[in-house]
């Protein structure tokens, strides 16, 4: 699973953090960062992060290792980032 | 008329069989591709990249990465969707006929080309005495490879290290090493750090920032000379106050270069700062004349900006990287009428020390500097700069959520100083202060946004390091 943060478009709002602390954290009061490729098993926080974010800023890139024995719904979730600005 | 069809269909014809060449594989490259297949391109597209890795994300690398909370080999970027391409990595441009439309590449092959996009970028600028810049324990910071192996030389716990250049990039790197509890010197020709991107008042803030984790801060110095061993390991550096350092990392954190010189004699408008392109990305001659297949997009790329003057802009970001490639493969797909300008409102953002600084706008442009929000010795605020009586940049340090409104300011030519009144109070005072930015002519360590001038093949002016 890969992600990529648009961090000019981040607002700090830690919603992701919340969600998944184990790929997101909050470093100081409002600097993110994340783990650029996460592990599978983190598929589901990881896609209530993508769609928790106030502002679209997480791109994801779900890989077919992630999909294993996964009931297709939405493959490659995420909002594209910086595209309108 | 619109995007669909020409008189003579070529567009359409292009679209469904074309032949598109992308030079650079990284981020501009990659999102562009991806924007090109998006809009229904059918033909052939070639992705040549002299890089080995397939696309991956650079800011990690001065900031996770150098943490040791991700590898350096686990940012590769995510794709938007698939794209279909023939992939011809580790293997860099070396050539370009225009008139042939033909790319030439090291290994000798050559690929043609209906419409091509370079995005090229920039690389580390090299210590400028390579003998010492070969020293093992020397860095620069570009690449994925270079991220590897600055990483491990920081988890083998140095006695010390010196990072040469406080700019973004250098900063983050100290601020890494202090918070994996490393001792680390940086030394900086300006008077602070930042101050070529953000103005000595932001700089002095920052400089406050690195001596209070332990930076053994120095500036207004130049390193002279890097010294070794006599197994080839740096172990020392001079400085041109008298000082010595003993270092067993020394990272050079310099600023960038443009990758252009594979362009050099091919009549493209390519020089030291750039490929100048127009508004709608495409590129230059050496005469100045635009040309109709040939697109520019990224750190690379230079190009007027209407907002500030039109002035070229050449913009080290990766938002920037990201709008200019969208829209640059958007106006490659389309009729000149249906084509866009970009017009993207410059935007950063950096992590040190805990402390998330962004900016919007043109801060080197701004001549004077207010604090609006917060304070500067708290180091959460918000400041605006000022250009001949308007809004043209801010900054934030923890305060993020302020800039939005500061972009709509920049974009609406608003009055500076701001004539409203916050509820903050205001320590600072509510008059601006000179943002007190060195001398332009003098290049710093890390601009991240250069004004580089009208003309497009400006090949007369070279640069030389002092250090
Ligand atoms: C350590 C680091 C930290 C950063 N942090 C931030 C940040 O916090 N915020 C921010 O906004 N920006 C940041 N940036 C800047 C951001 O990464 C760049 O703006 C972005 O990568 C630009 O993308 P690009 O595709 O234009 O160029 P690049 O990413 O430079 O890609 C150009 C590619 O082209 C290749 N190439 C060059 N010449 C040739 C040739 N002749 N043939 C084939 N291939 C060639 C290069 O090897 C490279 O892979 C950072 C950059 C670095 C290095
Ligand atoms: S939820 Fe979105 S805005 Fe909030 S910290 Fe995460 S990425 Fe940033």
């Amino acid at each position: 699973m890969r992600l990529v943060v648009d961090l000019n478009r981040c607002q700090g709002y830690a919603q992701c953090a919340f969600l998944a602390p184990d790929v997101f954290a909050m470093h100081g009061d409002e600097s993110l960062l994340y783990n650029p490729e996460a592990a599978a098993e983190q598929r589901e926080n990881v896609a209530r992060a993508v769609a928790a974010c106030p502002v679209g800023a997480i791109l994801l890139e779900l890989t077919d290792e992630d999909m294993a024995g996964v009931v297709p719904q939405e493959a490659g979730a995420g909002a594209g980032s910086g595209g309108s600005r | 008329m619109s995007g669909g069809g020409t008189r003579d269909g070529s567009l359409e014809q292009l679209k469904r069989e074309g032949r598109i060449v992308v030079v650079g594989a990284s981020l501009a490259g990659l999102r562009a591709a991806e924007t090109m297949r998006d809009k229904g391109f059918t033909g052939s597209l070639t992705m040549i990249g002299d890089e080995p890795h397939e696309p991956y994300d650079r800011p990690p690398l001065s900031k996770q990465v150098l943490l040791g909370n991700a590898a350096a080999d686990h940012t590769a970027l995510p794709r938007r969707r698939a794209i279909d391409a023939d992939w011809r990595l580790g293997v860099p441009a070396t050539g370009l006929d225009m008139a042939a439309r033909r790319v030439r590449l090291g290994n000798g092959d050559e690929v043609e080309y209906d419409r091509l996009l370079i995005a090229t970028g920039v690389r580390a600028r090299p210590w400028p005495n390579p003998e010492e810049g070969e020293l093992a324990g020397v860095f620069v910071l570009r690449t994925r490879d270079d991220g590897e192996g600055l990483q491990r030389a920081l988890a083998a716990r140095p006695r010390r290290v010196l990072v040469i250049g406080a700019g973004f990039t250098g900063s983050e790197i100290a601020s890494a090493c202090r918070e994996r509890g490393l001792k680390v010197t940086v030394a900086e020709r300006g008077s602070a750090p930042l101050v070529g991107a953000l103005g000595a008042v932001i700089g002095e803030v920052a400089a406050e920032m690195h001596r209070e984790h332990e930076v053994d801060l120095r500036t207004g110095v130049m390193v002279t000379a890097l010294e070794g061993d006599p197994a080839g390991r740096v172990r020392a550096a001079h400085l041109s106050d008298g000082s010595t350092v003993e270092a067993d990392v020394v990272v050079v954190s310099l600023g960038a270069q443009r990758n252009t010189e594979w362009l050099a004699g091919s009549g493209l408008g390519a020089g030291p700062r750039g490929i100048a392109c127009d508004a709608g990305c495409r590129a230059f001659d050496v005469r100045g004349i635009v040309t109709d297949d040939i697109y520019v997009a990224g750190d690379v790329a230079r190009s007027p900006h209407a907002l500030f003057g039109y002035q070229f802009l050449s913009l080290e970001h990766w938002g920037n990287a990201v709008a200019q490639a969208e829209t640059a493969a958007h106006n490659m797909l389309s009729e000149s009428t249906d084509r866009r300008p970009h017009l993207w409102v410059p935007a950063f953002w950096s992590s040190q020390f805990g402390v998330n600084i962004k900016s919007v706008g043109v801060p080197p442009m701004g001549t004077e500097i207010i604090v609006t929000q917060g304070s500067l010795a708290e180091r959460r605020f918000a400041a605006v700069y000022g250009y001949q009586g308007r809004v043209i940049a801010a900054v934030t340090f923890d305060n993020c959520r302020w800039l939005p409104f500061y972009e709509q300011q920049i974009e609406g030519t608003a009055p500076f100083p701001p004539p409203f009144t916050t509820v903050d109070r205001r320590p600072e005072g509510n008059k601006p202060v000179p943002a007190d930015f060195p001398d332009p002519s003098v290049p710093t360590h890390g601009p991240t946004i250069t004004l580089s001038g009208y003309s497009p093949a400006d090949r007369k002016m070279t640069f030389t390091p002092g250090h």
